[in-house]
């Protein structure tokens, strides 16, 4: 393999005609390139996506209550119904499975009215009634103080926690948070901590304008008793949420006296399942990189196989006197063959050199000009470089095959017959 | 060295068939200067063909040093070609791209002798022929007669047993083909066994031996008094 004769002799070949070798090498060169760059592209959307799933725990459903649309057990239908406190211990004890069921409230809303004042300074703000473990489904990170914890549950402290986005309206820069009071429709809450939330998607803003208060205190300060507006589950990591939904919903239908067909009463999303098929979105994106990639990549191998055979072509001649001095069929098979796969690996590698070069450039620019939706630090992993090199190599013997074949049915008489 | 009896070999041409060689009978001992005539298509190239292995007969029996040639595939009659026959051709078939030095040592690399002692045995038949200076150019920088001389060299270097030259001076002016049949005549003198397909007859002369050949028979064989070339060399 590492004969000095045999090497000197592919740089002759392939340098003899240079222009042809380099548009030949030139195909495959486009079409690991493309490869690449898709590759890496598919990455960086699969990044950006998955840093926005990162803060929330996926395997969790929210469920919340609607009203029935059937009758039933003599209620009428069109009844209204909520979700009470003791639903979560219910389902705590019937699916151990479960890991989290955090109850929560609301106030506010899309385009809410103003409802949070502080001195002179208003705001509409989203606010929940949450439980401490809440944190731990939907992570955020807390900047200043703490979050919800079990004291203020048990003794329905008035305290409340503010989203950066929050803090940034109300307060002035640089002003002590921790400690201040701030008045949520007309109730005096206990400044106690301040969160922030990484995302990159469009929501970010939104997402830092939150408050959240403990759940008892919430319930008391705006008259909600035991009702739960709805609930955020997750289970534990070897059970998914979607096989266990079906039996919650059955389990919740049952106890509120809802009609079993009745599909509208209990209204429910499924994050793990929105999760998978992103994830099957993610696989379709490889799928094609691979298949684009690859089918250019190909045209190009056909390429280095149109000009081995052409070489070989001209070098009937010398392929015949070669033989007829005595070379073996096999040398002249094994020379081809490595002069095509010479010529595309060393091509298939500048080709994965301007890629990594190429997606070195667009994650300087990405860190330089700060985060973009949907789109975070495209890579390509070694394992793919080296699923590149492979098809190169299986490619280039492929493209050599054809010509070895033919040079080695050239019949030395016939050559230097060809005047 | 060589020995063969009732050789027989026709070509198909679509629906019928020539026959080339219609039973050719003929042995060559060691140290031979053979001169094969006849005119073209009298199968001259043919049988030169056979003898150098680069085609097959269709029947009857070649011999060469003891060692009967068939059913040879492509492999084992390429190892033959190198260790037992050397070649040298009308139009030389140099390659092209390969310096005197390097084509001399091609046989040789073949072989799978080392680069080192490939180059020293091609530099000393480079000599033999008087091209020591001109080892490191390509074929495109020497004149015809040089080209042939590379040739001769490189059909040597692998000490075959026969040399085999298909009108080796039909490209050379007649002083340069002196000077070639010179050379040829002292690798001869050297004890080497060389059979020279020509249709000149000056040519032919400078041999120790003429064979006619006439549509595909031997219809002459004999020994001569042999021309020396190197007469007409100053």
């Amino acid at each position: 393999m590492f004969n000095k004769d045999r090497w000197k002799e592919i740089i002759e070949v392939l340098t003899k005609n240079g222009f042809r070798t380099l548009l030949t090498a030139f195909g495959v060169f486009w079409g690991i390139l493309i490869l690449i760059i898709l590759l890496a592209a598919g990455k960086g959307l699969e990044n950006g996506i998955r840093a926005d799933f990162d803060n929330i725990a996926t395997n969790s459903m929210f469920i919340w209550t609607r009203s029935t649309t059937r009758a039933y057990k003599g209620l009428p239908k069109d009844r209204d119904f909520s979700f009470k406190l003791e639903d979560v211990d219910l389902l705590r004890q019937e699916f151990p499975q479960l890991r989290y069921i955090s109850a929560r409230n609301q106030l506010g809303g899309f385009r809410g009215s103003n409802n949070v004042v502080r001195g002179i300074r208003t705001g509409a703000y989203n606010v929940y009634g949450d439980y401490p473990e809440f944190i731990e489904q939907e992570p955020m990170s807390i900047t200043r103080g703490r979050f919800i914890n079990q004291n203020d549950i048990a003794e329905k402290r008035k305290v409340a926690i503010l989203g950066a986005g929050v803090v940034r309206e109300l307060y002035e820069p640089g002003e002590t948070v921790l400690g201040t009071y701030v008045k949520i429709q007309g109730v005096n809450f206990l400044v106690v901590g301040t969160y922030k939330k990484r995302s990159s998607n469009g929501d970010g803003e939104e997402a830092q304008k939150q408050i959240f208060v403990p759940f008892t205190a919430f319930s008391q300060a705006f008259n909600r008793a035991d009702r739960v507006g709805w609930m955020a589950i997750t289970a534990h990591d070897g059970t998914s949420i979607s096989s266990l939904k079906e039996r919650i919903v059955d389990f919740l239908k049952e106890k509120h006296k809802v009609h079993p067909e009745d599909q509208r009463a209990i209204g429910y999303f499924d994050l793990f399942q929105e999760f998978s098929r992103v994830e099957s979105l993610f696989a379709a994106m490889r799928f094609i990189a691979y298949f684009v990639g690859i089918l250019v990549l190909l045209s190009g191998i056909i390429g280095v196989s149109n000009i081995m055979l052409i070489v070989v072509k001209e070098r009937t001649r010398e392929i015949g006197i070669r033989r007829a001095l005595g070379e073996d069929p096999w040398s002249i098979r094994k020379q081809i063959l490595m002069e095509s796969l010479f010529l595309t690996l060393v091509s298939g590698m500048a080709g994965i050199s301007l890629g990594a070069l190429f997606i070195y450039g667009i994650n300087a620019l990405l860190e330089q000009n700060g985060p973009v939706d949907m789109f975070m630090s495209p890579s390509v992993s070694l394992g793919v470089v080296l699923a590149a090199l492979g098809i190169l190599t299986v490619s280039g013997l492929l493209a050599g095959f054809i010509p070895a074949q033919s040079a080695i049915r050239v019949r030395p008489i016939d050559a230097l017959r060809a005047d | 060295m060589i020995q063969i009896k009732d050789l027989h070999k026709s070509y198909r041409m679509g629906s019928n068939s020539l026959h080339v060689l219609k039973g050719i009978n003929f042995s060559v001992k060691e140290g031979e200067l053979v001169a094969i005539m006849g005119s073209s298509g009298s199968g001259k190239s043919t049988l030169l063909n056979i003898l150098g292995m680069l085609d097959v007969a269709d029947s009857g029996e070649y011999i060469l040093d003891g060692i009967p040639i068939k059913n040879l595939n492509e492999t084992k009659a390429a190892n033959y070609r190198n260790k037992f026959l050397g070649f040298i051709f009308q139009s030389f078939n140099l390659i092209n791209y390969k310096t005197a030095l390097e084509n001399v040592a091609l046989p040789l690399y073949y072989q799978g002798v080392g680069r080192k002692e490939r180059q020293a045995k091609a530099m000393k038949y480079l000599e033999q022929v008087g091209l020591r200076e001109w080892s490191h150019h390509v074929p495109s920088e020497l004149s015809g007669g040089q080209k042939q001389r590379v040739a001769i060299a490189r059909a040597m270097v692998a000490e075959p047993k026969v040399l085999l030259a298909d009108e080796l001076t039909g490209a050379l002016d007649s002083k340069t083909s002196y000077e070639v049949m010179d050379l040829i005549q002292k690798i001869n003198d050297q004890g080497n066994t060389i059979l020279v397909v020509t249709h000149e007859d000056d040519i032919a002369h400078m041999c120790k031996r003429i064979v006619h050949l006439r549509d595909g028979v031997i219809v002459e064989d004999k020994e001569i008094e042999q021309v020396r070339a190197s007469q007409y060399v100053q």
